[in-house]
Formats: structure tokens, sequence, C-alpha cells
């Protein structure tokens, strides 16, 4: 094996194993650096100027940006409308999700069709579902209306007021995301050992007690999941907003404006993208402060 | 197989399940569906209705027609957008099950020096929202020259922190004793991941295949920044740019969405359980 001709430097085995692992990760670390940490900075970056695509130059402004952004009615209004949108948003599809999973895992027939079917609209494309809901609750021609006319209520304009087409996204929002709620507490309960819920049952528990000191707290972790992840999509709602109200984006009258929304409106129709880079660190604090405050508070409660 | 079969078999959880099945529990879950499945049959009766018959009252078409199905088909991009969604979604999908499962393998199973920050920069990305990427990202197609082209609308999905995330989880459970021994056999840096590593973690890299094209088939924000010609769009663009110019014509626009959603569903309807379950896969890691 080691004949003269060889070279005097043979690299050793983790040498060598070092060399390949470089090469296999060379490639998706120069994509990582390139198009997910350098944006980020320069958005950062973005924010402390005045940067338009428009205007040659792009002089710093320090915190201008951020300044301007404290006196914005219009962000003021986007910021309130996302936290109104999780703050439905979140607790509904969690509590839907939950309750169809109990169902589902109480009975023994068509549990993988109930299963399948509440879980269609989250593969279906986000677009042309909100398109159907536009369709679904126009004010004259709409189903629910008609349903509504039927049973003697008074038809509801829905996406047409201020007041009533926010929790109208918001239920979009539900309908599409319940099916993954569902899967996912339907795999948590599948989770909870049967010998804990028996012997609750031995202990004389009834099945509210089952569900609430036993079921309920092994739960936690997918609540805890469903909490953070669900307020992460509704902290970032776009799609939904801009088809449910096509011709007047985020509207009526901004009532269903979202942060993201603004952040697309000022960057890519009024081109003031230094502005809009300032609300994108905005919303990255925001995300990043609300997880971190939900996985504190609600990992506490796991400790019993 | 005979012992499978015993274990099936067993009837007594379900028969005695089934003595305390309470009737109530179908009977919501099924008005439930209904409210759930309705958006969907109510998207297909509207695109089977001629023009004026949208407006009358009433579920079922009075005089059902596919001249919908042909105008949107015929005169519009309909079909290119749907090529061009597909192109993106698959291209994305397989750089992604390439790349993430390299990344995750070598994060998993090589040593070298440096490995721990490596992983650190890859997982700190995930913390940054889209919103806060696009605006740079546009600049610098602009300056690259590469604005409305597939490369562009692809770029930023070819590989995904989650999926490296995910990966590194599945192949650190394998044991190392397989691959030290492979190496020891011989089996190539590579052929350790990729004829060792790969085809233990199949169930994981479907699972992710799936959620990655369900993710790129539906993007809407970058597509819609990043395309300016109509025969670049993708399916959610050109949906909504398509019914946004359809100027109330629901016909027309029940009819492009149902061209989009009808096959997602029938694929879905078929592979339903592997979906669902690489669904539950994917989510639960993370």
């Amino acid at each position: 094996m080691f004949s003269a001709n060889r070279p005097a430097k043979r690299l050793t085995l983790a040498q060598r194993q070092a060399l390949w692992a470089y090469l296999f990760i060379g490639l998706p670390l120069a994509f990582y650096l390139l198009v997910r940490i350098y944006p980020a900075l320069s958005s950062l970056s973005m924010s402390l100027r005045d940067y338009s695509p428009l205007k040659p130059v792009k002089p710093f402004i320090g915190l201008e940006n951020f300044q301007t952004a404290l006196f914005d009615p219009a962000l003021g209004k986007a910021l309130l409308n996302t936290a109104l949108y999780t703050i439905i948003g979140v607790p509904a599809q969690l509590l839907l999700g939950l309750g169809v999973a109990v169902m589902l895992s109480n009975i023994n027939h068509y549990r993988g069709f109930f299963r399948a079917l509440y879980f269609a609209p989250y593969v279906t494309p986000i677009v042309a579902s909100a398109w159907v809901w536009q369709w679904l609750l126009n004010r004259n021609f709409g189903p629910v209306n008609a349903l509504f006319s039927a049973v003697g209520l008074p038809t509801q304009p829905f996406l047409g007021s201020p007041s009533q087409a926010l929790a109208s996204v918001a239920a979009l929002v539900v309908w599409q995301q319940l099916g993954f709620q569902i899967v996912l507490f339907l795999a948590g309960l599948e989770g909870i050992p049967r010998t804990y819920l028996e012997a609750a049952s031995l202990d004389g528990a009834n099945s509210w007690q089952k569900f609430r000191h036993v079921t309920l707290p092994l739960l936690n972790p997918t609540i805890v999941f469903s909490t953070v992840v669900g307020s992460i999509g509704f902290l970032q709602l776009f799609a939904q907003v801009v088809n449910l109200n096509f011709g007047d984006q985020g509207g009526p009258l901004d009532s269903t404006l979202t942060v993201a929304l603004y952040i697309y409106r000022l960057a890519f129709q009024n081109f003031r993208m230094g502005y809009a880079a300032a609300i994108t660190v905005i919303l990255f604090a925001i995300i990043l402060l609300v997880t971190l405050l939900q996985l504190r508070v609600l990992r506490r409660r796991v400790d019993y | 197989m005979r012992s499978e079969a015993r274990l099936r078999a067993d009837p007594m959880p379900r028969a005695r399940g089934l003595n305390r099945e309470p009737l109530w529990l179908y009977v919501v879950l099924g008005i439930g569906s209904i409210l759930v499945a309705f958006p969907f049959v109510w998207m297909v009766l509207t695109s089977l209705k001629t023009a004026q018959d949208v407006y009358l009252p009433g579920i079922l078409p009075p005089n059902p027609t596919l001249d919908n199905y042909a105008q949107v088909l015929g005169r519009t991009g309909f079909p290119r957008w749907f090529f061009n969604s597909v192109l993106v979604a698959a291209g994305t999908t397989l750089s992604v099950l390439f790349f993430d499962s390299l990344t995750g393998y070598t994060l998993a199973k090589l040593k070298f020096p440096g490995k721990e920050i490596v992983f650190v920069v890859i997982l700190s990305t995930l913390m940054i929202p889209t919103e806060m990427l696009v605006i740079p990202w546009y600049i610098g197609a602009i300056k690259l020259g590469i604005s409305n082209t597939y490369f562009a609308i692809a770029l930023p999905g070819i590989m995904s922190a989650f999926g490296v995330f995910l990966m590194r989880g599945f192949f650190e459970s394998l044991p190392d004793d397989l691959f030290d021994a492979a190496r020891l056999d011989g089996v190539s840096e590579f052929g350790l991941y990729w004829r060792i590593g790969l085809p233990l973690v199949k169930p994981s890299l479907a699972a992710l295949g799936i959620f990655t094209f369900l993710g790129n088939y539906n993007a809407f924000l970058w597509p819609l920044i990043i395309t300016q010609s109509a025969d670049m769009r993708t399916l959610p663009v050109g949906i909504a740019l398509f019914s946004g110019e359809a100027g109330g014509q629901w016909n027309l626009i029940m009819t492009a969405s149902s061209l989009a959603v009808v096959p997602v569903l029938l694929v879905f309807i078929i592979f339903q359980r592997q979906i669902i379950e690489g669904v539950v896969l994917t989510g639960l890691r993370s």
C-alpha cells in the first residue's frame, strides 16, 4: 500500500472526510449566505436609507424611516389589523382543530374520509380559494346571503363592510388551515399513552376530567406548535387579503390591510423601498418577539 | 405474514368502541364536512353556468355548459400558467430534495471543523420572514438582468433551511456503524450519502417533497413581484390578475379557479394518506 511513488503528504482519514464535507455543503452554504443572510442585511441597510429605485442617490438618513413609521396612520392600521387577525384566527383554528380531532378520535367509521375532506382546502391554491370565497360571500348573489334571506335574516355585506371584512378574511384562513390543525392534533392525540387514560378511569375520572387533566396537558407540545406556527402565518397574511378584495386591496377603508400587504404596496407600487424595508425590519422584530414570548409562556405551563 | 394478519384481526377494540360511539359525533362531523366542502361544490357548479345564469338564484346550473372551460383554456394564458407553476414547483422540489438531504446528511454524519457554525448559520435563516427578503431579491434580480425568468422565480426556493433541519434529524437517527462499515468496504463519501443514506430516508424525502411542491405551486408574493409578462406568470398570479381583469364574470373566474383546484384535489384524493402523513411528519418535526 505504501509505495514510494505516493506523494509524501497523504491526507489523514479525518482530513479527507472534512474535504468531502466542505465540497457537499459549499454550494448550500453559499446559497444561505447570498440568498438569505445577505438580502436580510441589505434590507437592514436599506431601512436606514432614503431608498427608491426611481432615484439615483440613496442617502443615509439614520432612523428617519423608523420615525416616519411611528407616526404613520396606515401602518398603525395595518399593525392593529394584523394583531386582530392573529388574536381571532389562532385561537379559532386551534379550538376548531382540536375539537374536530377529538371527535374524529372517538369514531371508528369514515375517520379517514372525514380527515381527507377537512384537509382538502389546505392543499388547494390559496389564490383560487380566495376568489371562490369572494363569490361565496357576495352581497347580492352569494349563497351565504341567499341562505340568510331564506331563513329571514338580513343579508350582510361581509367583505364590503369595514366592520365585517376582517372577520371574513380570518374565516377563509381558518377554513384553509383547519385540516392541518386537525391532523396535527390527531397525531398529538395518538401520542398519548392509553394507559394514562385508563389509569384516570380507574381513579373515577369522567370524560371531561380525563380530557382536562390528562389529554390537554399532554397535548401541550402540539398546542405550542399550533400557536407558534399559526401566529407566524397570520402575522404574514398577504395572498388571502389581496385576492378577497382585488379591486381595493386591503379595503374597504384599509379595514383588512395587513403589514405584509402594506410593505408590498410601499415597495412595489409606491417604490418607497427604504421605508418598506424599515417596516420589514419591524415585522421581523414582531415575529421574533411573539414567537419567543409564546414559547416562554406556553412552555411554562407544562411544569406540573 | 401470518402473525401480521393475526395482529390486525384482533376485533376487540373496534367492537368495544362501536357500542360507545355516539351518533351525534357523526352528525356534527357531517355538517362540518358539508360546510368545508361547499365552497368547492359552489365553485364547480358556477363554472358550469352561463354568464346570465350566474346571477339567478339557485345552486344548480339551469343550462349546464362547458363553454366557460373552452373560453378560459382557449383565450387566456391558463395552460401556460399551469405549465409554469408545475415546472417551477417540480424544479424547486427536486433541488430541495437533493441539496437539503445532502446538507442534512453532511451535518449529521460527517465530522469537519466549523460544523456547528454552518448549522447555526443555516438555522438562523429560518427566522427571516420572506417580506424582509423580497425587496433585495427584486433589486438583485433587476441588476443581474434575470427578472421575469424561470430561474428568478425558482431561485429563492431551491433550498430550504427547514428541509435541512428536517433531514439532519432523520439522518442522525440512523446508526453511525452502518456508514463506518460501508466506508471500510470502500464506498466513497458521496456513495455513503447517495447509496446508503438516501434509500433509508425515502419516506421523509417523500414528505419533504410533497410539502415543498405544495408550497411552491401555491406561492404568490414572490412570483407576483418577479413576473412581468403574462406568459411568465405562475398559476396563482395568473388567476389573480385574470380574475381581477374579468370584471365580475364569475362564471369565468370560477372556471379558472376550478381548473387550478380540481387537478390538485384529484392528486390529493389519490395520495391523500401519503400527503397527510407527509405534512404531519414534516410539520411535527419542526
